[in-house]
């Protein structure tokens, strides 16, 4: 390490190796639990959105109502919910449930996931319904059936389109995580929050907290820029 | 101007000192409710222990004292703003607070206490057997700090920012014990069906003091030297015996 840095480090009484290594673990655990949520988030929001096109009410009906009752509802309403509301449930202490639900980790991934995937669920319909007809139709002209036409054409023509939305999506559950910290998860808010009340120093705690924040967002921006202009290359122009 | 007008009579008085004490008038503050230190009773009148306390010690400094309510936020500000001159609502003496206005010497402090489940049977001054056990603890409280520094590789702790929702994972099993106030624990555990009080309860911090503004220097002699003598005449216990079960004098 250079040595005004070790040198700052030995000066102040907040940010020491103690308290650092408090953070880093607060943003292990940050990350851990919003990287699994989105993915799996993800993978139950593809053909959720799928279905949801379908015509038949029976099929799309239940997850209109699914998306409409996790959007309609805040996220820390849902994770208290999940949380709190299950260890009141009589008898789950007793079945195999509560070795899940004991510990807070995998209410609150649970609650995660149900709420980004409700959003990517819609996200996605939004990008499939806005298929160009044309598209469809020159697909169906060459004998595509359903399934392929599905994997082939609306899907990656669709995730062109929700490519900039789902980014904003991933950036919101980052932020949104931050309220794991009230059902005791130390997560990245938690660290902060613990060490704002040793010290009781606010700007201190939180302003650092805040630039983890923004870093991991920018990694993010990153990374999603890179994929949007590998998804959007043809829109590119030819001589650049 | 009638602000100023009190304002300079309360500094004439204090200036003439403890000798002339008789028509002193001194305003002290409470936040309301906060049972049982300071609340209305059923006919609207304020009472609780820190009232008594102000009562007994207003009588033994021989001053005239109102009471005036004050919200907790509003606390120190209105104290500097000299809308009154003590604070007697269960304010914690604390490096930060002491920086802004005097303290007393304490007189009192509510211990932490232990609360489990009837089936928890651990010896919680035990650290071989409290080993892996789950703590539930209100974040950043002296309870807090306790566990922390000494329990901390022991036992598994875990911060709440309210009592209710640390009450919540006690009755849902995901804590084995809850170190609290011991006030708020006896109100939110005790009253519940299958919970009991385990250990003894800990004495922690510095207490609670009265809140004065730094300038008032005689006022805190006086103030000291009545609540000395509250406390020796039996006159404290007295009034400490009616509203807890347990010993808070310090």
């Amino acid at each position: 390490m250079p040595e005004f840095i070790v040198e700052w480090l030995n000066q102040n009484d907040i940010f020491t190796a103690m308290t650092l290594m408090e953070y880093w673990d607060g943003l292990v655990t940050t990350v851990h639990l919003v990287f699994l949520s989105l993915i799996i988030g993800l993978v139950v929001a593809v053909p959720l959105a799928i279905l949801r096109t379908v015509k038949n009410p029976f099929v799309s009906g239940p997850i209109w109502l699914y998306t409409y009752l996790f959007r309609g509802t805040p996220l820390l309403i849902q994770l208290y919910i999940i949380y709190y509301g299950v260890a009141q449930i009589h008898g789950i202490q007793d079945s195999f449930w509560w070795e899940i639900f004991r510990e807070p980790l995998y209410p609150a991934l649970l609650a995660f996931t149900l709420n980004t995937a409700a959003y990517t669920t819609e996200i996605i319909r939004g990008a499939i319904v806005a298929t160009p007809h044309g598209e469809i139709e020159a697909a169906k002209a060459y004998g595509m059936n359903w399934f392929l036409r599905m994997r082939r054409i609306i899907l990656p023509s669709a995730a062109r389109r929700a490519v900039q939305a789902y980014a904003n999506e991933v950036i919101f559950m980052l932020h949104a995580s931050a309220i794991a910290s009230v059902v005791t998860i130390v997560d990245l808010t938690g660290a902060a929050r613990n060490i704002y009340s040793r010290f009781y120093a606010p700007f201190e705690a939180f302003i650092f907290v805040a630039l983890c924040y923004m870093a991991l967002t920018f990694l993010l921006v990153f990374a999603f820029r890179k994929l949007e202009k590998r998804l959007l290359r043809h829109q590119r122009p030819v001589s650049s | 101007m009638k602000k100023l007008m009190v304002a300079a009579t309360t500094a004439l008085a204090l200036m003439a000192g403890g000798a002339q004490a008789q028509d002193r008038d001194l305003r002290i503050a409470f936040d309301v409710p906060y049972e049982p230190f300071e609340y209305r009773n059923d006919d609207g009148e304020l009472t609780g222990f820190e009232v008594e306390l102000a009562e007994a010690m207003c009588q033994e400094m021989q001053a005239n004292c109102e009471f005036v309510i004050q919200a907790w936020d509003g606390m120190i500000p209105g104290l500097l703003a000299r809308k009154f001159d003590l604070i007697m609502s269960s304010m914690s003496i604390t490096e930060e607070r002491a920086k802004r206005v005097n303290f007393s010497e304490p007189y009192y402090i509510t211990p932490g206490g232990w609360f489990a489940p009837e089936s928890f049977n651990t010896d919680v001054t035990d650290m071989a057997a409290m080993e892996g056990k789950t703590v539930g603890v209100q974040r950043g409280t002296t309870m807090d700090s306790y566990v922390t520094e000494n329990m901390g590789g022991t036992v598994n702790i875990k911060r709440y920012t309210t009592a209710e929702d640390m009450v919540l994972d006690l009755e849902g099993q995901r804590l084995d014990v809850v170190f609290v106030d011991y006030p708020v624990g006896e109100q939110t555990i005790l009253n519940r069906e299958g919970f009991k009080e385990v250990g003894e309860p800990v004495k922690l911090g510095q207490g609670v003091g009265v809140a004065m503004r730094k300038r008032d220097r005689e006022l805190a002699d006086e103030v000291n030297a009545a609540l000395k003598t509250l406390k020796e005449d039996g006159t404290y216990d007295a009034i400490m015996e009616k509203y807890f079960s347990y010993d808070i004098k310090i």
